[in-house]
Protein backbone atom coordinates (compact mmCIF):
# COMPACT_ATOMS: atom_id res chain seq x y z
CA UNK A 1 0.00 0.00 0.00
CA UNK A 2 3.17 2.60 0.68
CA UNK A 3 2.45 6.07 1.97
CA UNK A 4 2.41 8.97 0.11
CA UNK A 5 4.96 11.29 0.67
CA UNK A 6 4.87 15.05 -0.58
CA UNK A 7 2.64 13.70 -3.47
CA UNK A 8 5.17 10.38 -4.21
CA UNK A 9 4.40 7.04 -3.21
CA UNK A 10 6.60 5.27 -1.06
CA UNK A 11 7.11 1.48 0.25
CA UNK A 12 7.70 0.90 3.67
CA UNK A 13 9.95 -2.05 3.89
CA UNK A 14 11.69 -1.06 7.50
CA UNK A 15 10.13 -3.14 10.92
CA UNK A 16 7.29 -2.64 12.47
CA UNK A 17 8.79 -0.51 15.58
CA UNK A 18 10.58 1.98 13.05
CA UNK A 19 9.51 5.50 13.69
CA UNK A 20 7.56 7.96 11.45
CA UNK A 21 10.55 10.32 12.03
CA UNK A 22 13.32 7.95 11.38
CA UNK A 23 11.83 6.31 8.16
CA UNK A 24 11.59 10.32 6.56
CA UNK A 25 15.06 11.39 7.57
CA UNK A 26 17.41 7.94 7.39
CA UNK A 27 15.68 6.09 4.45
CA UNK A 28 13.87 8.41 2.82
CA UNK A 29 16.83 11.06 3.29
CA UNK A 30 14.24 13.90 3.93
CA UNK A 31 16.01 15.17 6.57
CA UNK A 32 14.72 18.72 6.53
CA UNK A 33 12.24 17.36 9.17
CA UNK A 34 13.71 17.47 12.85
CA UNK A 35 14.61 15.39 15.56
CA UNK A 36 14.89 17.23 19.12
CA UNK A 37 14.02 15.57 21.84
CA UNK A 38 12.48 12.70 20.87
CA UNK A 39 10.33 12.86 23.80
CA UNK A 40 7.08 14.36 22.32
CA UNK A 41 7.99 17.87 23.55
CA UNK A 42 9.54 20.31 21.35
CA UNK A 43 8.11 19.89 17.91
CA UNK A 44 10.88 20.45 15.79
CA UNK A 45 9.51 16.60 13.58
CA UNK A 46 6.02 17.78 13.42
CA UNK A 47 4.80 16.80 10.11
CA UNK A 48 1.63 16.40 8.22
CA UNK A 49 -0.45 13.25 8.03
CA UNK A 50 -3.50 13.38 6.19
CA UNK A 51 -3.51 17.04 6.90
CA UNK A 52 -3.12 16.78 10.91
CA UNK A 53 0.11 18.40 12.60
CA UNK A 54 1.31 15.69 14.26
CA UNK A 55 5.08 14.57 16.31
CA UNK A 56 6.80 12.05 13.87
CA UNK A 57 8.49 10.91 17.03
CA UNK A 58 5.47 9.57 18.19
CA UNK A 59 4.49 7.65 15.67
CA UNK A 60 5.06 4.38 13.85
CA UNK A 61 5.58 4.29 10.01
CA UNK A 62 3.49 0.92 10.24
CA UNK A 63 0.60 2.89 11.49
CA UNK A 64 0.94 5.50 8.21
CA UNK A 65 0.12 2.76 5.54
CA UNK A 66 -2.45 4.26 3.43
CA UNK A 67 -1.62 7.81 4.31
CA UNK A 68 -0.51 11.08 3.05
CA UNK A 69 2.58 12.47 5.29
CA UNK A 70 3.56 16.38 3.97
CA UNK A 71 6.99 17.21 5.44
CA UNK A 72 8.93 20.61 4.97
CA UNK A 73 10.36 19.61 1.77
CA UNK A 74 7.18 19.32 0.39
CA UNK A 75 5.42 22.61 0.94
CA UNK A 76 7.29 24.92 -1.02
CA UNK A 77 10.32 25.48 -3.36
CA UNK A 78 13.43 27.70 -2.71
CA UNK A 79 12.11 29.84 -6.03
CA UNK A 80 8.39 29.26 -4.59
CA UNK A 81 8.45 29.15 -0.88
CA UNK A 82 4.93 28.31 0.90
CA UNK A 83 3.34 31.37 1.97
CA UNK A 84 4.04 30.53 5.69
CA UNK A 85 7.68 29.70 5.03
CA UNK A 86 7.60 33.35 3.16
CA UNK A 87 6.26 34.80 5.67
CA UNK A 88 8.52 33.30 8.64
CA UNK A 89 11.76 34.88 5.88
CA UNK A 90 10.66 37.92 5.59
CA UNK A 91 9.60 38.40 9.65
CA UNK A 92 12.91 36.78 10.38
CA UNK A 93 10.96 34.02 12.38
CA UNK A 94 13.93 31.69 12.85
CA UNK A 95 17.36 31.88 14.14
CA UNK A 96 19.30 28.99 14.43
CA UNK A 97 16.85 27.32 12.50
CA UNK A 98 16.25 24.10 14.09
CA UNK A 99 12.79 24.23 15.07
CA UNK A 100 11.88 26.11 12.42
CA UNK A 101 10.56 23.10 10.24
CA UNK A 102 8.33 22.36 13.58
CA UNK A 103 7.29 26.07 13.61
CA UNK A 104 5.95 26.40 9.97
CA UNK A 105 4.59 23.27 10.49
CA UNK A 106 2.70 24.31 13.42
CA UNK A 107 2.07 27.67 11.92
CA UNK A 108 -0.26 25.81 8.75
CA UNK A 109 -2.09 24.64 11.34
CA UNK A 110 -2.98 27.28 13.69
CA UNK A 111 -3.63 29.23 10.01
CA UNK A 112 -6.00 26.73 9.15
CA UNK A 113 -7.81 26.42 12.49
CA UNK A 114 -8.20 29.72 13.11
CA UNK A 115 -7.71 32.05 10.26
CA UNK A 116 -6.33 34.96 8.72
CA UNK A 117 -7.20 37.31 11.84
CA UNK A 118 -5.63 34.27 14.69
CA UNK A 119 -4.78 36.45 17.47
CA UNK A 120 -1.04 37.09 19.17
CA UNK A 121 -2.85 34.97 22.39
CA UNK A 122 -4.06 32.34 20.73
CA UNK A 123 -1.12 31.82 18.64
CA UNK A 124 1.43 31.44 21.26
CA UNK A 125 -1.14 29.10 23.53
CA UNK A 126 -1.26 26.76 19.97
CA UNK A 127 2.66 27.00 20.08
CA UNK A 128 2.80 25.14 22.96
CA UNK A 129 4.15 22.14 21.43
CA UNK A 130 6.91 23.48 19.98
CA UNK A 131 10.13 24.68 21.76
CA UNK A 132 12.52 27.22 20.36
CA UNK A 133 15.62 27.42 22.22
CA UNK A 134 16.78 30.20 20.76
CA UNK A 135 13.96 31.56 22.55
CA UNK A 136 13.23 33.89 19.74
CA UNK A 137 8.93 33.94 19.84
CA UNK A 138 8.21 37.07 19.49
CA UNK A 139 9.30 36.75 15.70
CA UNK A 140 7.88 32.91 15.34
CA UNK A 141 4.85 34.60 16.54
CA UNK A 142 4.92 37.92 14.14
CA UNK A 143 5.29 35.59 11.40
CA UNK A 144 2.78 32.80 12.15
CA UNK A 145 0.30 35.70 12.06
CA UNK A 146 1.72 37.17 8.68
CA UNK A 147 1.57 33.76 7.16
CA UNK A 148 -1.68 33.03 8.37
CA UNK A 149 -2.56 36.24 6.33
CA UNK A 150 -0.64 35.25 3.32
CA UNK A 151 -1.90 31.89 3.28
CA UNK A 152 -5.55 33.24 3.14
CA UNK A 153 -4.62 35.47 0.25
CA UNK A 154 -3.35 32.79 -1.93
CA UNK A 155 -6.60 31.03 -1.07
CA UNK A 156 -4.77 28.03 0.92
CA UNK A 157 -6.21 27.91 4.11
CA UNK A 158 -8.80 24.60 4.79
CA UNK A 159 -12.49 25.70 5.11
CA UNK A 160 -13.37 25.24 8.11
CA UNK A 161 -15.10 21.79 8.60
CA UNK B 1 12.99 0.75 20.91
CA UNK B 2 12.75 -3.35 21.28
CA UNK B 3 11.11 -4.84 17.92
CA UNK B 4 7.80 -5.75 17.99
CA UNK B 5 5.17 -7.19 14.93
CA UNK B 6 2.51 -4.78 14.14
CA UNK B 7 -1.04 -5.75 13.51
CA UNK B 8 -3.88 -3.54 12.24
CA UNK B 9 -7.28 -5.55 12.53
CA UNK B 10 -10.03 -4.09 11.12
CA UNK B 11 -12.73 -5.44 13.84
CA UNK B 12 -12.95 -5.16 17.23
CA UNK B 13 -13.79 -9.02 17.60
CA UNK B 14 -9.98 -9.34 15.12
CA UNK B 15 -8.29 -7.05 17.58
CA UNK B 16 -9.18 -9.48 20.55
CA UNK B 17 -8.25 -12.05 18.80
CA UNK B 18 -5.18 -10.90 17.49
CA UNK B 19 -3.84 -10.37 21.21
CA UNK B 20 -2.00 -13.15 22.50
CA UNK B 21 1.11 -13.66 24.65
CA UNK B 22 2.99 -10.06 25.18
CA UNK B 23 1.31 -8.15 23.37
CA UNK B 24 -0.71 -4.35 24.21
CA UNK B 25 -3.16 -2.05 22.10
CA UNK B 26 -1.85 0.77 20.72
CA UNK B 27 -4.64 3.50 20.46
CA UNK B 28 -3.05 7.18 19.81
CA UNK B 29 0.31 5.94 20.84
CA UNK B 30 0.55 9.38 23.00
CA UNK B 31 1.88 7.74 26.15
CA UNK B 32 2.69 4.21 24.98
CA UNK B 33 5.32 4.82 22.04
CA UNK B 34 7.67 6.85 24.48
CA UNK B 35 7.08 4.28 27.00
CA UNK B 36 8.88 1.70 24.58
CA UNK B 37 11.09 4.08 23.47
CA UNK B 38 12.73 5.08 26.62
CA UNK B 39 12.46 0.63 27.41
CA UNK B 40 10.09 0.84 29.79
CA UNK B 41 7.67 -1.28 28.20
CA UNK B 42 8.25 -4.17 25.52
CA UNK B 43 6.10 -6.08 23.45
CA UNK B 44 6.05 -8.88 21.10
CA UNK B 45 3.28 -7.76 19.39
CA UNK B 46 1.61 -4.56 19.23
CA UNK B 47 -1.80 -4.30 18.14
CA UNK B 48 -2.82 -0.77 16.20
CA UNK B 49 -7.18 -0.19 17.42
CA UNK B 50 -7.00 2.87 14.42
CA UNK B 51 -9.03 0.78 12.30
CA UNK B 52 -11.86 -0.88 14.12
CA UNK B 53 -14.61 0.97 13.09
CA UNK B 54 -17.28 2.48 15.63
CA UNK B 55 -14.63 3.80 18.47
CA UNK B 56 -14.75 7.27 18.39
CA UNK B 57 -18.31 8.21 18.30
CA UNK B 58 -19.61 11.15 20.69
CA UNK B 59 -23.28 11.17 21.50
CA UNK B 60 -25.76 11.46 24.37
CA UNK B 61 -28.06 8.48 25.52
CA UNK B 62 -30.31 9.89 28.56
CA UNK B 63 -28.51 11.07 31.16
CA UNK B 64 -25.40 9.68 29.74
CA UNK B 65 -22.49 11.29 27.56
CA UNK B 66 -21.14 8.40 25.88
CA UNK B 67 -17.57 8.84 24.07
CA UNK B 68 -15.85 5.83 22.01
CA UNK B 69 -13.01 5.25 23.39
CA UNK B 70 -10.77 6.38 20.41
CA UNK B 71 -12.09 10.01 20.50
CA UNK B 72 -9.39 12.20 20.07
CA UNK B 73 -8.24 14.98 22.85
CA UNK B 74 -8.94 17.61 20.02
CA UNK B 75 -12.55 15.62 19.27
CA UNK B 76 -13.62 15.56 22.75
CA UNK B 77 -12.65 19.20 23.41
CA UNK B 78 -14.23 20.48 20.25
CA UNK B 79 -17.39 18.59 20.51
CA UNK B 80 -20.99 20.80 20.51
CA UNK B 81 -22.27 17.25 22.34
CA UNK B 82 -19.82 17.51 25.17
CA UNK B 83 -19.69 21.04 25.82
CA UNK B 84 -24.00 20.59 25.66
CA UNK B 85 -23.89 17.96 28.15
CA UNK B 86 -20.46 18.47 30.59
CA UNK B 87 -18.42 21.78 29.52
CA UNK B 88 -16.16 21.09 32.47
CA UNK B 89 -15.00 18.12 30.35
CA UNK B 90 -14.14 19.85 26.99
CA UNK B 91 -12.26 22.22 28.40
CA UNK B 92 -10.27 19.56 30.67
CA UNK B 93 -9.51 17.73 27.13
CA UNK B 94 -8.52 21.38 25.68
CA UNK B 95 -6.02 21.02 28.46
CA UNK B 96 -4.03 17.79 28.07
CA UNK B 97 -0.43 18.15 26.38
CA UNK B 98 -0.65 20.13 23.37
CA UNK B 99 -2.44 20.82 20.42
CA UNK B 100 -0.02 18.00 18.61
CA UNK B 101 -0.26 15.57 21.14
CA UNK B 102 -4.29 16.44 21.61
CA UNK B 103 -4.62 14.94 17.73
CA UNK B 104 -3.63 11.68 18.64
CA UNK B 105 -4.22 11.20 22.29
CA UNK B 106 -7.17 9.16 22.96
CA UNK B 107 -9.52 9.23 25.99
CA UNK B 108 -9.57 5.35 25.95
CA UNK B 109 -5.35 5.17 25.64
CA UNK B 110 -5.73 7.50 28.65
CA UNK B 111 -7.63 5.57 30.65
CA UNK B 112 -6.02 2.22 30.01
CA UNK B 113 -2.34 3.19 31.18
CA UNK B 114 -3.89 5.03 34.14
CA UNK B 115 -0.83 7.15 34.53
CA UNK B 116 -0.97 8.63 38.00
CA UNK B 117 -1.18 12.32 37.29
CA UNK B 118 -3.59 12.13 34.07
CA UNK B 119 -6.53 14.43 33.51
CA UNK B 120 -9.23 11.93 32.19
CA UNK B 121 -9.06 9.36 35.27
CA UNK B 122 -10.08 12.74 37.73
CA UNK B 123 -13.02 13.38 35.56
CA UNK B 124 -14.21 9.30 35.23
CA UNK B 125 -14.08 9.31 38.68
CA UNK B 126 -15.80 12.25 39.86
CA UNK B 127 -18.62 11.55 37.21
CA UNK B 128 -18.98 8.44 38.02
CA UNK B 129 -18.78 6.92 34.67
CA UNK B 130 -19.55 3.48 33.52
CA UNK B 131 -16.25 1.81 31.05
CA UNK B 132 -17.11 -0.55 28.98
CA UNK B 133 -15.18 -2.99 27.35
CA UNK B 134 -15.21 -6.07 24.66
CA UNK B 135 -16.12 -8.05 27.97
CA UNK B 136 -18.69 -6.23 29.95
CA UNK B 137 -19.06 -3.36 32.30
CA UNK B 138 -16.75 -1.57 35.02
CA UNK B 139 -17.54 0.79 37.38
CA UNK B 140 -15.82 3.91 37.74
CA UNK B 141 -15.04 3.07 41.43
CA UNK B 142 -13.55 -0.19 40.22
CA UNK B 143 -11.86 0.94 37.51
CA UNK B 144 -8.61 2.34 38.42
CA UNK B 145 -6.54 0.10 40.63
CA UNK B 146 -3.08 1.81 41.38
CA UNK B 147 -0.28 3.13 39.28
CA UNK B 148 -1.05 2.23 35.83
CA UNK B 149 -2.87 -0.71 36.68
CA UNK B 150 -6.96 -1.20 35.92
CA UNK B 151 -9.40 -3.69 35.65
CA UNK B 152 -8.68 -4.49 32.38
CA UNK B 153 -7.88 -7.94 31.55
CA UNK B 154 -5.54 -9.64 29.20
CA UNK B 155 -7.23 -8.82 25.99
CA UNK B 156 -9.99 -6.50 27.07
CA UNK B 157 -10.25 -3.67 24.88
CA UNK B 158 -12.07 -0.12 26.24
CA UNK B 159 -14.78 0.31 24.13
CA UNK B 160 -16.45 3.41 25.44
CA UNK B 161 -16.88 5.46 28.16
CA UNK B 162 -20.50 6.27 29.91
CA UNK B 163 -20.42 9.88 31.94
CA UNK B 164 -23.26 10.64 33.73
CA UNK B 165 -24.10 13.97 32.92
CA UNK B 166 -24.40 16.01 35.82
CA UNK B 167 -26.12 19.31 37.77
CA UNK B 168 -22.23 20.88 37.40
CA UNK B 169 -18.62 19.60 36.85
CA UNK B 170 -15.52 21.33 36.85
CA UNK B 171 -11.83 20.12 36.56
CA UNK B 172 -8.67 22.44 37.78
CA UNK B 173 -5.23 21.32 37.61
CA UNK B 174 -1.67 22.98 38.21
CA UNK B 175 0.15 21.88 35.85
CA UNK B 176 4.06 20.98 35.48
CA UNK B 177 5.21 23.54 32.77
CA UNK B 178 6.84 20.81 30.45
CA UNK B 179 5.36 17.49 30.62
CA UNK B 180 1.55 19.67 31.17
CA UNK B 181 0.56 16.51 33.38
CA UNK B 182 -1.26 17.54 36.73
CA UNK B 183 1.16 18.20 39.82
CA UNK B 184 -2.63 18.34 41.50
CA UNK B 185 -5.59 17.84 39.26
CA UNK B 186 -9.11 17.68 40.98
CA UNK B 187 -12.46 17.31 39.09
CA UNK B 188 -15.50 17.87 40.89
CA UNK B 189 -19.22 16.87 39.93
CA UNK B 190 -22.47 17.78 41.72
CA UNK B 191 -25.63 15.47 41.10
CA UNK B 192 -28.30 15.61 42.98
CA UNK B 193 -27.72 13.23 46.00
CA UNK B 194 -23.79 14.54 47.05
CA UNK B 195 -20.95 15.89 44.87
CA UNK B 196 -18.12 13.68 44.28
CA UNK B 197 -14.14 15.17 44.11
CA UNK B 198 -11.24 12.69 42.46
CA UNK B 199 -7.58 14.22 42.72
CA UNK B 200 -5.15 12.99 40.34
CA UNK B 201 -1.30 13.82 39.98
CA UNK B 202 -1.02 14.09 44.22
CA UNK B 203 -0.86 10.12 44.82
CA UNK B 204 -0.14 6.65 43.45
CA UNK B 205 -3.36 6.75 41.37
CA UNK B 206 -6.47 8.73 40.93
CA UNK B 207 -8.23 8.66 44.48
CA UNK B 208 -12.01 10.17 45.73
CA UNK B 209 -11.44 12.78 48.57
CA UNK B 210 -13.88 11.26 51.20
CA UNK B 211 -13.53 14.75 53.24
CA UNK B 212 -14.49 17.03 50.58
CA UNK B 213 -17.33 15.42 49.54
CA UNK B 214 -19.06 15.92 52.56
CA UNK B 215 -17.79 19.03 52.85
CA UNK B 216 -19.75 19.91 49.80
CA UNK B 217 -22.51 17.79 49.90
CA UNK B 218 -23.53 19.06 53.18
CA UNK B 219 -26.42 21.96 53.38
CA UNK B 220 -24.97 24.69 53.87
CA UNK B 221 -21.27 23.39 52.56
CA UNK B 222 -19.16 23.28 55.12
CA UNK B 223 -15.52 24.32 55.26
CA UNK B 224 -13.23 21.46 53.78
CA UNK B 225 -10.18 20.10 55.95
CA UNK B 226 -6.99 19.89 54.48
CA UNK B 227 -5.77 16.71 52.48
CA UNK B 228 -4.14 14.14 54.10
CA UNK B 229 -2.91 10.84 52.96
CA UNK B 230 0.30 8.82 53.81
CA UNK B 231 0.26 8.06 50.08
CA UNK B 232 1.10 11.78 48.63
CA UNK B 233 3.91 11.77 46.15
CA UNK B 234 7.22 13.66 46.86
CA UNK B 235 9.30 14.15 44.35
CA UNK B 236 11.26 17.06 42.65
CA UNK B 237 8.68 18.51 41.08
CA UNK B 238 6.89 19.07 44.93
CA UNK B 239 7.30 18.10 48.13
CA UNK B 240 3.99 15.90 49.39
CA UNK B 241 3.25 18.76 51.57
CA UNK B 242 3.09 21.35 48.41
CA UNK B 243 0.84 18.70 46.75
CA UNK B 244 -1.30 18.71 49.51
CA UNK B 245 -1.73 22.05 49.62
CA UNK B 246 -2.07 22.61 45.46
CA UNK B 247 -5.15 19.94 45.87
CA UNK B 248 -7.06 22.11 48.47
CA UNK B 249 -5.83 25.11 46.27
CA UNK B 250 -7.47 23.50 42.64
CA UNK B 251 -10.15 22.30 44.69
CA UNK B 252 -11.08 25.87 45.41
CA UNK B 253 -10.44 26.93 41.80
CA UNK B 254 -13.18 24.40 40.30
CA UNK B 255 -15.72 24.89 42.82
CA UNK B 256 -15.85 28.24 41.70
CA UNK B 257 -15.79 27.32 38.34
CA UNK B 258 -18.97 25.65 38.95
CA UNK B 259 -20.63 28.45 40.36
CA UNK B 260 -23.38 29.65 38.42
Amino acid sequence: MGISVNGSVREVTSPDHRLLVDWLRDDLGLTGTHVGCTTSQCGACNVMVDGEVVKACTVLVASCEGSEVTTIEGLGTPEALHPMQAAFKSAHGLQCGFCTPGMVMAGIAIANAHGPDVSEATVRHELEGNLCRCTGYQNIVAAIRAGARAMAEAGLLKEPA
Amino acid sequence: MTPFTLERPESLGAARRAFSGDAAFLAGGHTLIPAMKSGLRAVETLIDLSRVPGLESIRREGDRLIVGAMARHAEVAASPVVAAAIPGLARLAAGIGDPQVRRRGTIGGSLANNDPAADYPAAVLALDAVLATTEGTHAADDFFQGMFATALGDGEILTEVQFRVPEAFAYAKFRHPASRYALAGVAVARFPEGVRVAVTGVAYSVFRWADAEAALSAAPPAPVPPLVRDDINSDIHASAEYRAHLAGVMLARAVREMMP
